[in-house]
Formats: structure tokens, C-alpha cells, sequence
């Protein structure tokens, strides 16, 4: 069963209508998807929006209450654990303490019965580094390498997919940073699916080609991580990933491919292509860095035919690369603004007025009856537990 | 002044340390002793007798080892079914739960006397002859809850991840308790073993009231108490307390070392 | 007293739990088995003996009876020795308390790399024989011994001796089980951040306060655990009675075991032990209920 899958070509993994309950709450909510053969997908999220169930039953370890898992044409749900050709790497890693680094590698390979075991392990420590560090004990290793040991671990059983739950959540910023790199270049070589979970929204997109954005047991979003982010389908993608300043307004008329909308009294212009809204009520999205602030005294510097928006600066943060802005807008709303530091000297200052503008090529439309809040709170939780690690 | 009173609680405590080995090194120094009556209470004169002559008492040697083989026997069953309640606390859903607990708390807040007794009650009105069977279904019965906390507290410790993870790699359940769990949580139901050893073997309450006719080492002692304990006994004694010492410190400086290899790692 | 679980996760895939718990049962059944035969049927064998009545014209052969009169008069007779158990086991548990509190503290914060070693150091003890043990305080308090001798000199001692006295018992009592206080107590102490007490000297309380408003109170449940441990045996204990008291020192430990094993009264001696057992188990509950540490067990 799991000997035959090996030999053949990598197959893509379906999950579909996979729903699991625990009493009245579904971790996961009728979840349908297809993971291309090959791929490094990234299930973002924060944390109880059901990834790491998704995560398990995919791996075997918990019972799907309803729908079904299969790789390529064959329906894996109700294999055991043991029985499926896929793999884990833990969170924090969950090697053996009482074995030896080669026989924690060489675990998979020996309960399926294979009997030379040594150079394959040999071959697999070298992929990932660790070659010389073959008989010691995991508590003797550091984190990165014990993370290398778990990857090896997984892997060498050549699984059709491989999971990885928070696998970089014990480490630290810079070891986080080599890691991610890392673990790019072992998927690259070695051609198997990688499914990532994680909180970590800059993981995701350094990583993956593709990232499923969940919450509360659904996919709110799937795609390349810069469609993503450039083009947020719902309130929760547009504040969860990245920040947004989202504005509630009207749909007021449209012309060939523009919409406009008024909010608060002021007409912006959102790209028909850019918009979800199915009714009047529309949501205006800019991300913060598309925006610029001028001075309101140099209103008439700003482009034709850009939204643009009057107020009064609250807050000047510097923080190097850029200079981070709140203005607070004439009806109290409070935008955020990343600007780079292209030039020395003059910024804005707190109580200076401003206008602030951006291209209506960057703006997007989210459902009226969208949240504007959804997922800020998310974003603000994930944000702490990778700070607490 | 001020560094006494800055150390006050180490001096206290050192001092503390100090006291609970004043009777063992009375016990120790007794053996060297050669009694002047049939007391061996105080300082007579220095001799290798007792030392020399292990068993040359008659009925010391003998209980020595009915009280190894009690303490055997009963230890060994003990961890067995105690192990066996443990993972089940830990690992199995099950009605009856708090019943369970307070049976297996009962024996540990219950005193030896009362558990002695009651025993001795049952064997009475059921006619069942007291002997080595008695003493070892009494040590059994006390040692099963102390087996049962140790190990459940090992098992408690364990990240379950582990054993998710020898899943994950292949590992059928079978597999999966012979090659991860079992050895983790060994050191935990060795731990259990020697402490319910030396627990059976160091008892006398319990087994004073059911054993009958029979003689094990504490029995032999108390015995001998009213008519003066051969330095023999003392000499047996220190030995099983240097060979117990010894046991816990060789594992002691075995983990120490183990930490120290790490950490230089 | 056991926590109860949480049933609110309810077994999402029936068959599969259901043939875990049948295991789960079978685990249980051998030991629990064992417990119930041997521990709580004694119980009731032991009630069942405290009522019967004498065999008339064969002494030590006893029947089925219902002679509640069995307490009236194991207790008119044997009272004293009840109080003296809980009052020698109250103050042995109190100076236990006193002596270990320090020794716990010592090890929890000031031993450093010395902690394991320290620890076997506590428990060391135990490996020697019990009796040999409580044996050995014989010759310690032995009436010409250095410390009789010195307490003489100062006049403290009432009866000019320790030995065969109630001194020597809760001397006796206070040693035997001192690793049954010092344990708990450390690994209560042992979970304390001892930035707590930085803070709380940070926050100008005095050592004195520090200890009193910070240690203490978190040590609340070592201090319970520690206690309960002590005076449980201490209670029922009577080698240290036997061997290091007189006859007026006697506890209700020795008149069970002489009633059941030398009498042969086995009515009084169940009676006796019943009473003891329900009496400790009245006062630990009593007791646990006060000092609010139910989740202890």
C-alpha cells in the first residue's frame, strides 16, 4: 500500500466537503480543496480557525466527521496514521528523546520492515546538514537542528505529501528567517507536496507559491501569496494579511471600468476588475504603502483622476525603512500609511493637515456587508504568538 | 553577624539535614559494637563480629531473606497491575472515575494500623491461614496505589506528540508502545519498582498483623527489641542502606552527567 | 475530590472509542480488583467484627452480632490513649512542620547545583530500617546520654529524663516521618518564581512581610500535603510508643494491636480501628475543606 505510492509520481491531494465537529463547534467547515502535486502550500490562519485539525486529518490523526481525503485516486480517510504515506513535521518537533538522532531518522524506514537502513539515513542527514551529529541524543542538538532532524525524519519516508505544523515556531527571528530559506531549498530538491501550517501571514508568503487563508474552519481566500495580498476578497483577508484601510461607501454610478463610490461624502474610484461587491453597499480597500501624504497646502500636487482623502496627522512612527502615518480622516476614521524613506529631512508632523492619495488602480472593492474589523483581532493574536516564541 | 543572618536558613537547614542522620550513624556505629550485656544500646568496645559473621544469629539471615522474597514477589505484581491502572487513568475513558481515585488515594491516607487490621479481620472470618501469602496479598494491596501515582505522573509528562508521532512513521499501536511509549515511560515504573521494594520491605505494621508464624526482618527486629537486637541486624541494615544509597546516587551523577553533556553541547 | 474531567469533548468517532475504553477496563480490573478485595472488604469485615459477640465458654471465638455496646466500651476504656494519639501526632506534625519548613526552603532557593544530591539526603533516611531507626533514639535520649545529660543541667526536663517519657514519643514521631513534611513542602516551595519575592521586596515588604504575604500563602499546599502525610501515620503509629514511651504513653495504636494479636478481643480492637479510621477521616477532610486545597487530589 504505502511501498506502492512511493514508487510512483507524486499526486495531488483532495480534500473534499472535510468537516470536523467537536460537540456543536466545527473546527473545520465543509472544506474543499485541491492541493497541487508538488507544490508548497501554506494553510494560514489564526490560531482555532481549524488549520491544524485540517492538518491532522490529512496525517490520520484525528477522524474526519464527515467527507473524504484522497491522494491522486485513492481515498485515504480511513486509513490509520501508520497506514498513510504521509508525514509530519511536529511542532516543536516531537523527536524521540530516547533515541539517537540516526535512529530517530531511521524510525519510519524500520517499522516498515526495511531492513538496510544505513545509507539511506546517511544520505538523508547530509540533505539536511547533520551528518556529523548522527549519535547524538535530540536534547544535545539546538533548535534549528533539531527542526532539521524532524524534517529528515518525515522525509526520508519519501511520503506523498509532507505536513508541517508551525514548524518554525520555536526558533528564533534569525534562525526563523535561515530556516524558511532552508526548508525552500529541501522542498525544491526533493519534489514533495509541503503543506505548511502556520499564523505567520510573512512565513506563508516567503514560502509558499500557494497560500489558503482560514478562518473559523473555512478557506476565505486561496491563491499565488501576491494575488493575495494585492487583491484581498474579503475583509478578513484584506486586514489578516498585511493591513488595510477600508472605507464603508455607496456605489454612486459607474463608467466603463470604474466604479464610483461615496463615502463620508467624498467620491473615490474603484476598478470594476478590483471589486467583489454584489450590491450599493461597497467597501473602498487601499493597502497602506500604495498611499502617499502631501501637505495640504500642496493639494494641487496630487495626480488626476487619484482617490484622495483630507485630514489631520495623529501619529509619526519612524521605524527606518519607512515612516508609518495615522490620519485621522474629516469623519473620525483613522488610516494608516507606510511611506519610504526616499527623502532626507521633512516629514509631516502630529496636527499637521494632509491629503493623502493614491491610484485607483490600487484600490479594491469588498462586499458592503463585509465587517471592516473582521480579523484584526486575528491579525493582532498571530502577531503575539509569533512575539511570544 | 550579618553573613549568619543573611545563611540562617542554610545553617538551619544543613542542621536539619544533620539531625535525620544521627539515629543511622548510632545504627552504623552499633554494629562495630560488642555488647556488654544483651543491649546493644550503648558504646562497649570496637569489633568486627557482626561484620565478619552476617548470620551467625540465629533467624537474622532467614527473615533477611523472607523479607527479600516477600518484598520481591509483591513488588513485582504490584508495578504490574499498578502500571496497568495507570495507563488506563491516563489513556482510557472509562465510567467509575472518581471512585477509582478515591480508592486508589484511600490506602495512602489510611494508617498502617487500621489497613493492618482490617485485613486481619478479613483473613480471620474467612479462616484463610496467615502466613507468606497473607504478608505478600497485605504488601501488594499497599503498594499498588504508591506504583499507580508514580507511573501515572510519568505518563502525565509524556507529550503525547511522541507516540503521535511513531504513528505517523508507521509505527502500528503495537509498535508504537514497544518502541516509544514503554521505553519512556520505564524510568517512571522502575522508579515505582524500588520505591514499593523498599516499602514492602522495610514494613512491619501490616505485616506484623498478618503474618502468623512468619518472621521477616522487621518482624525479627521487633522481636528482638524485648530481648536485646544482635549487632548483626544493625550491620544488615547498613548494608541495605549504603547499597540503597548507593543505587540512588549512582542514578543521580548518571542524570547529572547526561545534563552536563548537553549543556556543554 | 478527583477533578472531574471535562465531559464536554464528546468521542467524535464511536467504534473506535468504544474498543479503547473496553481496554481501558481491562487494565483496571486486575489492581482495582485487588484494592477492593484487600482494602475496602476489610472495611466492612472489620465493622462487621466490631459488633460481634463473644462465644460463650470459648474465649477468642467470636459470632455475628450487633453489640453496638463493643464502642461504649472500647472507648470508656481506651480514650485517653485516643486523645494522646492526636495530641502526640498534632504536636510531633506541628514541630515536623517547624524543622522541615526550613530544610525545604533551603534546598528549593540556596542549593544550587546541590538540589538532587540534597533531595536523596531526605530520603536517605528511609532506607534504614524503621524500627531500627526509632531503635536507635534509645540510645540518643538514653538517660545518661549528652543531651539528657545537657538538659539537665538546665533544669527543663519535668521528669529528669527523656526516655520512657511522652518527650521521647513525639520526639520519635516528629523524626520518623519528617521526609513525608519535607517533601511536599519542597515541591511546593520548588514552583515558586523566586522573582515573586524580589518583587515583593521591590514593593518594600520586609523579609518578614515578603515571607508572611508571598511564601507563605503560595506554600499554602505543600504545607497541607505535608501535614495531612505526617500526622496520618503519626496517629496511628505505635512503635514509637512501644519502644520509646512507658506504659502510661501508650496511643490507640497499641491498643489495637494488642487487642487484636496478644487479647485476641477482636470486637474492641475493630472497634478501635474503625473509630481511628473514621475519626482521621473526618478531620482530613475537615481539614482540607478549611484550607481550600481540594484539588490536591
Amino acid at each position: 500500500m504505502a511501498e506502492q505510492s512511493r514508487t510512483n509520481q507524486v499526486e495531488d491531494l483532495h480534500l473534499v466537503n472535510l468537516t470536523k465537529r467537536f460537540g456543536d463547534m466545527a473546527a473545520v467547515d465543509d472544506l474543499t480543496i485541491t492541493i497541487p502535486a508538488g507544490s508548497f502550500f501554506a494553510l494560514l490562519g489564526a490560531s482555532g480557525c481549524g488549520k491544524t485539525t485540517t492538518l491532522r486529518m490529512v496525517a490520520g490523526l484525528e477522524d474526519p466527521t464527515s467527507g473524504s481525503i484522497r491522494i491522486g485516486d485513492k481515498d485515504v480517510t480511513r486509513l490509520r496514521a501508520f497506514q498513510r504515506p504521509v508525514n509530519t513535521v511536529f511542532q516543536s518537533y516531537a523527536l524521540f528523546p530516547h533515541l539517537d538522532i540516526f535512529e530517530n531518522v531511521a524510525f519510519g524506514l524500520r517499522r516498515r520492515g526495511v531492513k538496510d537502513v544505513k545509507a539511506t539515513v546517511e544520505q538523508m542527514l547530509d540533505l539536511v546538514e547533520l551528518g556529523s551529529l548522527a549519535r547524538r541524543k535530540p536534547t544535545q542538538l539546538s533548535g534549528g537542528q533539531q527542526q532539521r532532524v524532524a524534517v529528515a525524519r518525515a522525509l526520508i519516508n519519501k511520503p506523498d505529501v509532507l505536513l508541517l505544523d508551525e514548524p518554525l515556531g520555536a526558533l528564533d527571528l534569525k534562525l526563523r528567517r535561515q530556516m524558511q530559506i532552508e526548508l525552500k531549498r529541501i522542498q525544491t530538491e526533493v519534489g514533495t507536496t509541503f503543506v505548511h501550517v502556520t499564523h505567520d501571514q510573512e512565513e506563508a508568503m516567503t514560502m509558499a507559491d500557494t497560500i489558503a487563508v482560514m478562518n473559523a474552519g473555512r478557506i476565505e481566500q486561496m491563491g499565488h501569496p501576491a494575488e493575495i495580498y494585492e487583491l484581498p476578497k474579503t475583509a478578513f483577508v484584506a486586514n489578516f494579511l498585511g493591513q488595510s484601510n477600508l472605507i464603508e461607501g455607496r456605489v454612486a454610478g459607474a463608467s466603463d471600468d470604474l466604479i464610483d463610490v461615496t463615502a463620508y461624502g467624498v467620491a473615490f474610484r474603484v476598478p470594476k476588475s478590483r471589486s467583489s461587491a454584489t450590491g450599493t453597499a461597497i467597501i473602498v480597500g487601499v493597502r497602506p504603502e500604495k498611499m502617499t501624504v502631501l501637505d495640504a497646502l500642496d493639494a494641487t500636487k496630487v495626480p488626476d483622476g487619484h482617490n484622495a482623502i483630507f485630514g489631520r496627522v495623529t501619529d509619526v512612527s519612524y521605524t527606518g525603512v519607512s515612516t508609518q502615518y495615522l490620519v485621522r480622516a474629516a469623519w473620525g476614521q483613522e488610516l494608516i500609511v507606510f511611506e519610504q524613506n526616499m527623502i532626507v529631512g521633512d516629514r509631516c508632523e502630529v496636527g499637521d493637515d494632509v491629503i493623502v492619495h493614491w491610484a485607483p488602480s490600487h484600490t479594491f472593492g469588498l462586499d458592503g456587508d463585509e465587517n471592516i474589523n473582521a480579523g484584526v483581532d486575528a491579525a493582532v493574536l498571530a502577531l503575539d504568538a509569533t512575539a511570544g516564541q | 553577624m550579618r553573613w549568619l543572618r543573611r545563611n540562617a536558613v542554610s545553617i538551619v537547614g544543613i542542621l536539619v539535614l544533620v539531625y535525620l542522620f544521627i539515629p543511622i550513624s548510632v545504627v552504623t556505629a552499633l554494629s562495630f559494637n560488642k555488647p556488654a550485656g544483651k543491649f546493644n544500646i550503648s558504646w562497649n568496645s570496637f569489633s568486627l563480629d557482626a561484620w565478619t559473621n552476617l548470620c551467625g544469629v540465629p533467624g537474622v539471615c532467614s527473615s533477611f531473606v523472607t523479607s527479600l522474597e516477600i518484598g520481591l514477589v509483591s513488588t513485582l505484581i504490584a508495578t504490574l497491575l499498578g502500571t496497568m491502572i495507570a495507563f488506563a487513568l491516563v489513556r482510557y475513558r472509562f465510567r467509575g472515575r472518581s471512585t477509582t481515585n478515591l480508592l486508589i488515594f484511600l490506602p495512602m491516607a489510611t494508617p498502617e494500623v487500621v489497613m493492618g487490621s482490617s485485613l486481619l479481620a478479613l483473613f480471620l472470618n474467612m479462616r484463610f491461614p496467615l502466613g507468606p501469602l497473607t504478608v505478600a496479598i497485605a504488601h501488594i494491596m499497599f503498594i499498588i496505589s504508591f506504583v499507580v501515582v508514580t507511573v501515572k505522573a510519568r505518563l502525565q509528562g509524556l507529550d503525547p506528540r511522541l507516540e503521535e508521532a511513531a504513528r505517523d512513521l508507521y509505527a502500528s499501536p503495537r509498535a508504537t508502545f514497544r518502541y516509544v511509549t514503554f521505553p519512556l515511560v520505564l524510568p517512571g515504573i522502575i522508579g515505582a519498582a524500588l520505591l514499593g521494594f523498599s516499602l514492602s520491605f522495610d514494613d512491619f505494621i501490616i505485616s506484623y498483623f498478618n503474618a502468623g508464624t512468619l518472621v521477616t526482618f522487621p518482624i525479627y527486629i521487633w522481636g528482638a527489641a524485648q530481648r536485646g537486637i544482635p549487632p548483626q541486624v544493625n550491620a544488615l541494615a547498613t548494608l541495605v542502606f549504603v547499597t540503597a544509597l548507593v543505587i540512588v546516587l549512582a542514578s543521580q551523577i548518571v542524570q547529572y552527567r547526561k545534563r552536563k553533556a548537553m549543556e556543554s553541547s | 475530590m478527583a477533578p472531574v474531567l471535562p465531559s464536554t469533548v464528546v468521542a467524535p468517532a464511536p467504534t473506535a472509542g468504544q474498543r479503547r475504553s473496553r481496554t481501558g477496563y481491562v487494565l483496571l480490573f486486575p489492581g482495582m480488583t485487588w484494592l477492593a478485595v484487600f482494602f475496602a472488604i476489610p472495611f466492612v469485615t472489620l465493622f462487621l467484627t466490631s459488633l460481634q459477640t463473644p462465644v460463650p465458654g470459648k474465649s477468642g471465638r467470636y459470632r455475628f452480632g450487633l453489640e453496638f455496646g463493643n464502642y461504649a466500651t472500647a472507648l470508656a476504656e481506651y480514650w485517653p490513649a485516643f486523645l494522646r494519639s492526636f495530641i502526640y501526632a498534632g504536636i510531633a506534625t506541628a514541630l515536623a512542620l517547624l524543622i522541615s519548613y526550613p530544610l525545604a526552603y533551603f534546598i528549593a532557593f540556596r542549593s544550587g547545583r546541590w538540589r538532587g544530591l540534597m533531595l536523596v539526603l531526605v530520603i536517605a533516611p528511609s532506607f534504614a530500617s524503621f524500627l531500627l531507626r526509632t531503635y536507635a533514639w534509645k540510645t540518643i535520649l538514653a538517660d545518661e546520654s549528652p543531651i539528657t545529660t545537657f538538659l539537665n543541667s538546665l533544669h527543663v526536663l519535668p521528669d529528669g529524663r527523656i526516655l520512657n517519657t511522652s518527650i521521647a514519643v513525639i520526639a520519635g514521631l516528629t523524626y520518623n516521618f519528617l521526609p513525608f513534611m519535607v517533601l511536599p513542602l519542597y515541591a511546593a516551595l520548588e514552583k515558586i518564581d523566586p522573582r515573586l519575592i524580589e518583587a515583593a521586596n521591590d514593593l518594600y515588604a520586609s523579609p518578614a512581610t515578603s515571607f508572611r504575604k508571598v511564601t507563605w500563602p503560595l506554600s499554602m499546599p505543600g504545607v497541607v500535603a505535608g501535614t495531612l502525610l505526617t500526622f496520618i501515620p503519626a496517629a496511628g503509629d505505635y512503635i514509637n510508643a512501644e519502644l520509646l514511651g512507658s506504659t502510661k504513653d501508650r496511643m490507640v495504636g497499641n491498643a489495637i494491636q494488642t487487642n487484636f494479636i496478644e487479647f485476641r478481643d477482636y470486637p474492641t480492637a475493630s472497634a478501635l480501628s474503625f473509630v481511628l479510621m473514621a475519626a482521621i477521616l473526618v478531620l482530613v477532610f475537615t481539614y482540607i475543606r478549611r484550607a481550600g486545597t481540594e484539588e490536591l487530589f
